[in-house]
């Protein structure tokens, strides 16, 4: 049997070298993740407007493409010396409204027009989901859409990640003929054909779905003022 | 002493007949899935698909493989009161590692796992593994029991993942193996096979097989 001393200092013993460890692993390995994380979100973005890319060229890509970013408030006013790419969506989001930076990502696609990137992020059923919307310089067109989640229920839920799901966004529009803001509504049981603001939701993940409608609703409101009159700046 | 005896006499005991069954044995006569009903949890959670249910297995195999290694070279030093906590110190930082080295090197496989690498901790096979072989056993044995009882653990998690990707979605290892010609005639994808439910009753039914050809292991 050991001595209760025995007992303490092999435990505070056994505490330092783990922790010794393990700050050394997290030290060495923490540029290689942060660059996995930039990677990612220049692959996200990538892919709102369609483009495939690997983690091998997405950095390539990133800087063929991505030609501007801006930053703006809520009344649509020009934000300068924030670097867009840095703005976390997820703190941003827990501002009221009016403090809010908002980052676009202007691409200028293979056929020459420009694309216009908004992040988004919100709730799904089981946790957080996050994309990227883009538009087409009348800043009402969808040019395509990118959404990541956390969580949600693999096959259901999960489904928004797809090529299948997203494409649907494509053309939409997010103001009806008056201008005003009526965002894209997911529907349950499937959207018409001529339904301008409106895609089939994914059956089974209705709450998913109602989730990705609500976080482009929300996010995209912020953008509403500099969208209408965008040459303010 | 020849360099040839030497390497003769490090050889022999390192694949023993009893080491070798060490490797084989989780395989089948004591699966800790089926045979010791251990790791069910996670067992439900990552057989959706064929992928996360590898790197998973990988990841317990590599776990318990060095947990068990770890623990048996200090066994001689832990004391008995507090052996329970060493264990679950040496797993937590074992798991923190490979999550850190999965992040840095597979990031996509990494955001695949992400809630299920934690679950690694918990799984109940290290702890069976430890509290049963590696505190009394010395360490290659311990090693080899570790890595067996990870492979037999992942055996398992590959041959539900199979069935529950190929019916839940059509798919294998991500590929779609179902041709369209079969959804346009009317053949829907089983959504119950996506649900844990039927990973419950996946495993029960490799079980039934297991014990109907194997009489030992059916209790009286």
């Amino acid at each position: 049997m050991h001595s209760n001393k025995y007992i303490f200092i092999y435990s505070a013993v056994m505490v330092v070298v783990v922790a010794i460890a393990l700050t050394i692993v997290a030290v060495q390995l923490k540029p290689l993740q942060d660059i996995n994380i930039r990677i990612e979100k220049m692959q996200n973005i990538l892919a709102s407007v369609n483009l495939v890319t690997t983690p091998k060229n997405a950095q390539e890509l990133y800087t063929k493409y991505l030609k501007e970013t801006l930053v703006v408030n809520e009344k649509g006013d020009l934000i300068t010396g924030v670097d867009a790419f840095t703005v976390d969506l997820a703190l941003e989001l827990k501002k009221p409204p009016a403090d809010r930076q908002l980052p676009i990502y202007i691409a200028i696609l293979d056929n020459g027009e420009k694309a216009y990137i908004v992040p988004l992020r919100g709730k799904g059923l089981w946790g957080a989901i996050w994309g990227y919307i883009s538009f087409k310089s009348d800043f009402n067109t969808v040019v395509g859409t990118m959404f990541d989640h956390k969580s949600e229920t693999p096959g259901l839920g999960a489904e928004i990640n797809t090529r299948e799901f997203q494409q649907h966004f494509e053309g939409k529009k997010i103001f009806d003929d008056k201008g005003v803001f009526t965002s894209i509504g997911i529907l349950k049981g499937g959207a018409k054909p001529d339904d301008m603001h409106g895609v089939d939701a994914i059956s089974g993940g209705t709450i998913t779905s109602k989730g990705v409608e609500k976080m482009i609703r929300d996010c995209l409101v912020g953008y509403e003022n500099y969208f209408k009159n965008p040459n303010k700046l | 002493m020849s360099s040839e005896q030497l390497e003769k006499k490090e050889k022999d005991p390192m694949f023993s007949a009893k080491v070798v069954k060490l490797l084989k044995n989780p395989l089948n006569l004591e699966n800790p899935i089926t045979v010791q009903v251990l790791g069910i949890c996670s067992a439900l959670a990552v057989t959706v698909q064929m992928k996360p249910a590898l790197v998973m297995a990988l990841s317990v195999t590599v776990v318990t493989a060095f947990s068990n290694l770890i623990i048996s070279a200090l066994r001689n030093t832990i004391p008995s009161r507090i052996r329970i906590i060493v264990q679950l110190v040496v797993i937590a930082a074992l798991v923190i590692i490979v999550d850190q080295l999965l992040k840095a090197y597979v990031y996509d496989v990494s955001k695949k796992l992400s809630v299920f690498v934690g679950l690694i901790i918990t799984n109940c096979i290290l702890m069976g593994r430890l509290e049963a072989y590696a505190m009394a056993n010395k360490p290659w044995p311990s090693f080899v029991d570790g890595i067996g009882n990870g492979v037999g653990y992942g055996l398992i998690l590959v041959m539900v993942a199979f069935f529950r990707e190929f019916f839940g979605s059509g798919k294998f290892y991500g590929f779609t193996v179902i041709p369209k010609a079969f959804y346009d005639a009317g053949y829907v994808n089983n959504g119950l096979m996506i649900l844990p439910p039927m990973a419950l009753i996946t495993i029960g039914i490799i079980i039934w097989i297991q014990r109907s050809k194997n009489r030992g292991l059916i209790d009286n």
